[in-house]
């Protein structure tokens, strides 16, 4: 468990933008009558997403209005879930995976970048660019180690290529999301040791293989 | 090896389409009419006869699972919740199904709600995950779009499926406390029983199961049980996704027949590990919540529930966690009892206060600043806390605990004495008792 308190500077008001509160309502839409309390979470979410990534209070009473819910239960879920940002983060939120699988592979070099470019965890840098905290496992240990920043993961990390990426996203440079060594997914490196009959060795040219629309990068 | 022809996911690394089209090319919601029109029984039957196992951790099952659901009642209605809360260290097999091959997981859902008569599935996706929970969302639509799932779709079975999410917290895998975070409320464990078929989600029949066991389930039904039962040793049937990570030359994901030998698994897929066979220390062989074996007694053992677990450790999640001779393993489970501490929901006592008190224990013998005497303490406490908490979190705590204790005391000890050997500054303190 984690001790988490709501930030003392909370702005006056939190509203959702008209897109969002039309979002908001089709997510109740998905359960019974009489249960949207279980859209608790996405709403909360959106709140933040709306919000630079961090949940005022304001945004937690109207989460609780929309869904009437005492403020104590929502105020609960905001504390209780960790990726509830209860206080202002960077720009680029980084979310460092320090679990066993990426401790092996080297988090904690990972870690001395974060510290000495950006300072101590939960700190927004001075351009406000920046923050970060140490996770726990993100579930992507195959391309260990690997942070998460903002939405996208970021992944076979090194001190040299994550030095590199946090010059990019601070120049506002175009970056690759995912494997930053080159690595589709999490495949062997260097060649396909299954799916060889569909994809060949290299995983492009076989009969199975997408055409280069189908890029690592495309999102969705 | 198993043969590209006899692998289930097809799309693992995302190399073709993840869309409805590419996932009917390569077989998916092929005639999945005719699969429902041979009936419940003939579904859940086959499942039971292809030997398959739970893959969320607990290896019971499924084709029994989903045996136990009560006859549908119109005031109570059945539901399906896929647990896709993947967060056990060293799992992310899960994910490269519903980003790389969606279509698989809802094509089981339908198949599997068929099955149990529920006709409302929800999929609880970790929240970090977003966009695995994109492509999910994405398939799904594409599913009701083509009219293979929804209220009127050209199965004859009504069915809706909707995509859920997490914000962070491990012990929503726990498939109760999943069932309370869906339903709103903080993700803490419920005492069973009640068990979930009976009250689950929203007090209705409700069945939980993790991704890869709903997503296996179509290929298996329309190859068929003997098929899949062809794979493994007796009891532990199939083939199954691996996630190696770790020392190994290669880590990855890969789709194994069960019982393939540690030493193919690393050496085919991993290209062996870092440093060659004699560099390797030991391995935890099924996510973090089991525990270590050291290298001479996994090197050759068969990768399956039953060879695991005559290992007193376990096939778990299959997330294989390599460490060779430059890890230093007690830091290592040091590092995982702060992940259980960080985890803990603090409903129960033993739990809540045993795992912070066992990472304040093993962060000082890391260091050597510890007592002989306090590992025997320290396994003490651990048993005190296993079998004595409401989920099986606390178990998860107290077993790598007990790995390093009963396999690497040696080091523990000898790091105690080069401190003790050492002038500090700083006293040694002993643990609270
Ligand atoms: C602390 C804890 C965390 C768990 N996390 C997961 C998880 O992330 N994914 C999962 O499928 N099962 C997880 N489980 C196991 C589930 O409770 C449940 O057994 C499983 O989802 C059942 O699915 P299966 O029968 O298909 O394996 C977890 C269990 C515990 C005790
Ligand atoms: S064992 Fe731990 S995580 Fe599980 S219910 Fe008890 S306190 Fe919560
Ligand atoms: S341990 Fe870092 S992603 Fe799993």
């Amino acid at each position: 468990m984690a001790v988490r308190r709501l930030a003392e500077q909370q702005p006056a008001s939190f509203a959702f933008t008209p897109d969002n509160k039309a979002w908001c309502d089709a997510q109740i839409a998905k359960y019974p009558e009489g249960r949207q309390a279980s859209a608790v979470i996405p709403l909360l979410w959106k709140a933040q997403a709306q919000h630079n990534y961090w949940l005022p209070k304001p945004a937690i009473e109207l989460v609780a209005d929309m869904l009437a819910m005492p403020y104590i239960r929502v105020l609960e879920i905001a504390t209780f879930y960790s990726m509830f940002n209860l206080e202002p983060v960077g720009e680029h939120f980084i979310q460092l995976c320090g679990t066993t699988p990426c401790q092996l592979n080297g988090a904690e070099e990972i870690k001395k970048v974060c510290e000495k470019r950006i300072g101590e965890q939960r700190h927004v840098s001075a351009d406000g660019k920046f923050s970060w905290l140490e996770v726990e496992c993100l579930g992507a240990c195959c391309n260990a180690p690997m942070v998460q920043i903002n939405d996208d993961y970021y992944e076979d990390l090194t001190p040299e290529n994550f030095a590199k990426l946090l010059d990019d996203l601070a120049a506002g440079r175009p970056v690759s999301i995912g494997s930053q060594t080159g690595r589709r997914t999490s495949e062997p490196a260097g060649g396909l040791t299954s799916l060889t009959e569909f994809y060949g060795v290299d995983g492009v040219s076989g009969p199975g293989s997408a055409p280069a629309s189908a890029a690592k990068d495309a999102k969705i | 090896m198993l043969a590209d022809k006899d692998r289930i996911f097809t799309n693992l690394y995302g190399f073709g389409d993840w869309r409805l089209k590419g996932a009917q090319a390569r077989g998916a919601w092929d005639n999945t009419k005719g699969l429902l029109e041979k009936g419940k029984d003939w579904v859940i039957s086959e499942m039971k006869a292809s030997g398959l196992r739970g893959r969320g951790g607990a290896g019971f099952s499924t084709g029994l699972k989903w045996s136990f659901m009560p006859k549908p009642d119109p005031a109570r209605p059945s539901y399906l919740v896929v647990n896709a809360d993947e967060s056990e260290p060293g799992t992310c097999k899960d994910r490269e199904i519903m980003r790389n091959d969606p279509h698989l997981l809802v094509e089981g859902c339908l198949i599997a709600s068929f099955a149990m008569g529920a006709h409302a599935c929800y999929v609880y996706v970790r929240g970090e995950y977003i966009l695995e929970r994109e492509r999910l969302q994405a398939a799904v639509d594409e599913a009701y779009a083509a009219r293979l799932i929804g209220k009127d779709n050209i199965h004859g079975y009504p069915f809706d499926m909707y995509v859920h999410h997490g914000a962070g917290a491990y012990i929503c895998g726990e498939e109760t406390a999943l069932l309370e975070s869906l339903e709103g409320k903080k993700g803490m464990p419920r005492l069973k029983p009640p068990f979930p078929a009976n009250m689950g989600l929203y007090g209705c029949p409700t069945t939980v199961n993790n991704v890869e066991s709903i997503a296996v389930a179509p290929t298996i039904l329309r190859r068929g049980a003997s098929w899949f039962a062809g794979f493994g040793n007796p009891n532990n049937a199939g083939t199954k996704l691996f996630c190696i990570s770790g020392h190994v030359n290669k880590p990855c994901n890969v789709e194994e027949a069960m019982s393939i030998p540690f030493r193919e698994l690393i050496d085919r897929h991993c290209g062996g590990v870092r440093g060659g066979w004699d560099n390797l220390m030991a391995v935890i062989p099924g996510g973090s919540s089991v525990r270590c074996v050291p290298a001479d007694q996994i090197i050759d053992c068969p990768m399956d529930f039953d060879n695991l677990s005559k290992l007193k450790s376990g096939l778990g999640t299959a997330a294989v966690i390599v460490m060779d001779k430059s890890t230093d393993i007690v830091r290592v489970i040091a590092r995982l009892s702060y992940f259980y501490k960080h985890e803990s929901c603090g409903q129960c006592t033993p739990c809540r206060e045993g795992t912070g008190w066992m990472w304040r224990v093993l962060s000082r013998m890391a260091e050597g600043r510890a007592q002989r005497r306090e590992i025997d303490m320290l396994l003490e406490v651990s048993k005190q806390i296993e079998g004595h908490t409401i989920c099986a979190l606390g178990d998860a705590a107290a077993w790598p605990v007990q790995g390093l204790i009963t396999h690497f005391r040696h080091e523990i000890e000898k790091r105690i004495d080069d401190y003790a050997a050492n002038p500090h500054s700083d006293p040694v303190h002993m643990a609270a008792e």
